[in-house]
């Protein structure tokens, strides 16, 4: 079967210059934020400031680790949520909106009702599907802009959020002293993910089995995506929302499931932060949406809407991030890491470009030309 | 042999990566011919003329206008050098009259302002010169393509362009809105302009060409003068074998009515009256019904309504004995009903899924291609590569090709695979063979014929008269909405059906 291995050949070479086009723009990012270093500070831009980004956690293991992992879990979610959907021909731009709903359904299933952290979870999922299941219905039955109603969805959520949990102080779920929501720990230790060891492992209390869970949404998804019916529809839409109708498949109905399924990623993730010890909510913050939903966007982008490669991803951008989180203040802002995935993010626009450059290089070299339908033909009729 | 050649393209080598679209290719147009550039999609036409208009620079070879070397570093050179081009799709403003669209680029201007009435003058002596009636004043939104193309012809005689190029002109033209073309080249002729006409029409070039440059795959197979030639002859060097022409079958075998219309109407989105407007018509089973009638006459429409693309707002579906009036597409589908879409990339096909999944397109959900909502993978490849197979669909990588990289005469025969396995009872095809070439088109007349045989029941809408008369037995011919003739193929003419199709003739109602 050389068709076949041929045929896998081709697969792996478009997978692996995409994994390089994200590299390229890994590089860059990273050169151009040394360069940013070294004006902000020449004398310990290399030591001080590239190296411990570039270590990132593992500057201070283990515990630089465990929060890198922390992070990652939600941010993992948050950049599925986008590339599911992108994977639909939709951009979820609301992920922060529908993480700050999911981060309210697991604080109150936490706080006020005391449920285990399984459900709590699954209540954060819920929540968040609910605010992407409404702009996604505005789309399917109004053709309103998903990216314009989700943008408003994200305030909305936002203040909503915030008035419920701070009620000018009074709210139950309110500690007033820390002004923050009260800690899931104190309150309701049952509502928190189990660690399962990490904690120990990695000296916080905040590394839980939230990553395995993220992992494990990521390969769900993957699978979803592309071994099922369901995936084969969504991608159809996505790809071609005429072609899908003429083939009978209801566009309507995978735009909404779509955006639902992509708000209860975000609300998942939002859960996964706030059900493990040392994260709370703080309502009076109440003019800026959470980071982890449009760092979801750049995950996603990234990861070039791969699942798999969202995990890849998030992990790379919680790193560095934990990294520019241990630079010497005196010399540097701590910022220069969001500066430098900043730069990566805005370079994967031009991803696509790069994947483009880098495939036909790939095909200058291999031995097959780019196999055109015309001298397959050629060679037939000359067999004949 | 010092002919008077006003542009030579002598050895062009035009490479992309992995082929070869122009191999050495020779062109010669000489001072006032009508000049038929002839080959089959894919053969590099396109790309010739794109390298003749500065879009693509050659890797080898040379252009020479006049004897003298020239390099068409881009579009603008070329103007310069009096080459225009009417495009296959128009170039227009559609909100611009067609005074602005014909000086648009080129304003004749005072001090920063438009002189337009100088411009006005000359477009009106050109038009009367050239027998170019238009209305300098119209909105092109407002004029029927036909007229766009006077547009566009303008365009380059406006600009004092003397080479001058039609990319497949009469695509969208009424029988006798080309007869006209064909009369206003050979006045162009006269003028001495010379004109590089494309096409794959093959009485086109008989009728009008002098001489004949044909391609094939990339190569250029010759130069012919029409005179001493055929068009079989001509055929033969585009596709490198014999191409039968007429349509071989054998008198319908009717059998019970299996698509029964009435009284349907849908509305039309274009213009707020409806575009199909109380139509009544049977198609039975062994039978091959042709549609005819010029674009945008509401054939498309019937199409969406009849297939369920869009809501009829009025009358009645019956398939095979069963109302499908307000049936789902899949329904329609599951009834037995197969649809070969007008617009292959629109609707037909997901370019970017792999051929499999597109062979597929409106089955995964069955049982033999899934379980439990899993897709049955192997039991897709089986089945896309069997139909590759049978069918014949050529591509790069088989069943795992990307839709996308495929020739526009494969895509078509996947579509056409997927639609005809389905084991319909009726088969909806429009326009099939749109912007294929000759030997893609007989394969695909005789599919088409072979499920007539079987018994099947075939609508077809098709905006080429050839096509039609030679494979409809009954034809409806379309206009404004309304089925306003009835005919038999056998019994009727070219002529006859355009003077329907253009809605100076009329039968009584009730062509059912």
């Amino acid at each position: 079967m050389s068709g076949n291995k041929k045929q896998l050949g081709m697969a792996l070479r478009q997978k692996s210059s995409s994994v390089l086009a994200a590299l390229v723009c890994i590089l860059i990012g990273l050169l151009v934020g040394l360069v940013a270093l070294f004006i902000i500070n020449a004398e310990h831009a290399w030591d001080q400031g590239f190296l411990r980004i570039i270590q990132g956690g593992f500057y201070d293991f283990p515990y630089g680790v465990g929060k890198t992992l922390t992070n990652s879990a939600p941010l993992i979610m948050t950049g599925l949520s986008v590339a599911f959907a992108f994977k639909t021909g939709l951009f979820n731009i609301g992920a922060a909106g529908q993480y700050t709903l999911g981060a309210f359904g697991a604080l109150y299933c936490a706080l006020i009702l005391n449920l285990p952290w399984y459900v709590c979870l699954l209540a954060s999922a819920l929540f968040g599907a609910v605010w992407g299941a409404i702009p996604g219905i505005f789309k399917a039955y109004l053709n309103i802009n998903e990216v314009i109603t989700s943008i408003m969805f994200n305030w909305i959520g936002l203040y909503m959020v915030n008035e419920i949990i701070y009620a000018r102080g009074t709210g139950i779920m309110y500690d007033a002293n820390n002004t923050r929501t009260w800690k899931v720990a104190d309150r309701s230790p049952g509502s928190l993910i189990p660690s399962c060891g990490m904690s120990d492992l990695f000296h916080t209390p905040s590394t839980t089995i939230a990553i395995f869970l993220a992992i494990a949404a990521a390969i769900l998804v993957w699978v979803i995506l592309e071994k099922t019916t369901f995936g084969y529809e969504l991608k159809a839409v996505g790809l071609n929302k005429n072609a899908a109708r003429y083939a009978g498949i209801n566009e309507k109905k995978n735009i909404i499931l779509s955006m639902t399924i992509a708000g209860a990623l975000a609300g998942f993730g939002a859960g996964l932060l706030y059900l493990s010890a040392g994260a709370e909510w703080n309502p009076l913050n109440s003019t800026s949406l959470p980071a982890m939903g449009f760092n979801g966007i750049a995950t996603a982008l990234l990861a070039a809407s791969n699942p798999i490669g969202t995990i890849f991803s998030s992990l790379f951008i919680s790193h560095i991030t934990v990294g520019g989180s241990f630079l010497p203040t005196r010399y540097f802002p701590t910022e220069i890491a969001d500066l430098i995935s900043g730069i990566i993010i805005y370079l994967c626009a031009f991803a696509m470009l790069f994947r483009g450059v880098i495939e036909k290089k790939l095909h200058a070299n291999a031995d097959t030309p780019d196999a055109n339908a015309e001298p397959a033909a050629q060679t037939k009729k000359e067999g004949k | 042999m010092a002919e008077d050649f006003v542009i030579e393209m002598l050895h062009i080598t035009k490479e992309f990566p992995g082929i070869k679209a122009n191999d050495d290719v020779t062109l010669q147009l000489r001072r006032g011919e009508v000049h038929a550039l002839l080959g089959e999609n894919g053969a590099g036409k396109s790309t010739l003329m794109s390298v003749l208009f500065g879009l693509y620079q050659p890797e080898q070879g040379v252009i020479k206008k006049n004897g003298k070397e020239v390099n068409i570093k881009d579009p603008n050179v070329a103007n310069d050098l009096g080459i225009g081009m009417v495009h296959q799709h128009f170039k227009l403003v559609e909100c611009f009259s067609v005074l602005d669209n014909i000086m648009l680029g080129v304003e004749p201007c005072k001090a920063g302002f438009l002189q337009k009435e100088v411009a006005r003058k000359k477009v009106v002596e050109l038009s009367e010169k050239y027998g170019l009636r238009v209305d300098p004043d119209a909105l092109i939104s407002d004029i029927s393509v036909g007229m766009q193309q006077r547009v566009e012809i303008l365009k380059m005689l406006y600009r004092d362009n003397e080479i001058l190029i039609f990319d497949e002109p009469t695509a969208v033209l009424t029988p006798q809105e080309i007869d006209e073309l064909m009369e206003i080249m050979r006045g162009f002729k006269k003028e001495g302009k010379s004109i590089l006409f494309i096409t794959h029409k093959l009485n086109e070039i008989m009728a009008v060409a002098d001489r004949c440059t044909v391609l094939r795959k990339g190569k250029g197979i010759g130069t012919v003068d029409i005179a001493n030639t055929t068009k079989e002859e001509l055929s033969r060097m585009m596709v490198g074998r014999d191409v039968q022409f007429a349509v071989d079958k054998a008198p319908a075998k009717l059998g019970d009515v299996v698509l029964s219309v009435r009284d349907m109407t849908v509305p039309g989105h274009v213009h707020k009256k409806d575009a199909v407007r109380g139509v009544s018509f049977d198609v039975r089973g062994g039978e091959i019904v042709c549609l005819a009638g010029i674009e945008g006459n509401g054939q498309t429409e019937l199409v969406y309504g009849l297939t369920g693309l869009e809501k009829v707002t009025h009358g009645t579906l019956t398939l095979d004995g069963k109302d499908i009036t307000h049936a789902s597409i899949r329904q329609r589908s599951k009834d037995g009903m197969s649809h070969i879409p007008e617009d292959r990339h629109k609707y037909g096909l997901v370019l970017d899924y792999s051929l499999e999944n597109n062979m597929v397109l409106q089955r995964y959900w069955e049982p033999q291609f899934q379980k439990g909502g899993f897709i049955n993978k192997p039991a897709v490849r089986e089945y896309s590569d069997r139909l590759i197979k049978q069918y014949d669909v050529r591509s790069g990588q088989g069943s795992v090709t990307i839709a996308r990289s495929m020739s526009g005469g494969n895509q078509q025969k996947a579509i056409i695979a997927r639609e005809i396995d389905k084991d319909p009872k009726l088969l909806v095809a429009v326009q099939p063979t749109r912007g294929l070439d000759v030997g893609a088109i007989e394969y695909i007349h005789k599919q088409i014929v072979a499920e007539r045989d079987r018994g099947k029941a075939v609508l077809l809408v098709s905006l080429e008269l050839d096509e039609v008369m030679n494979l409809s037995d009954r034809i409806l011919v379309m206009y404004e909405g309304e089925i306003v003739g009835e005919f038999d193929p056998k019994t009727t003419t070219v002529q006859e059906l355009g003077l329907y199709m253009a809605g100076a003739k009329k039968q009584g109602k009730g062509a059912q």
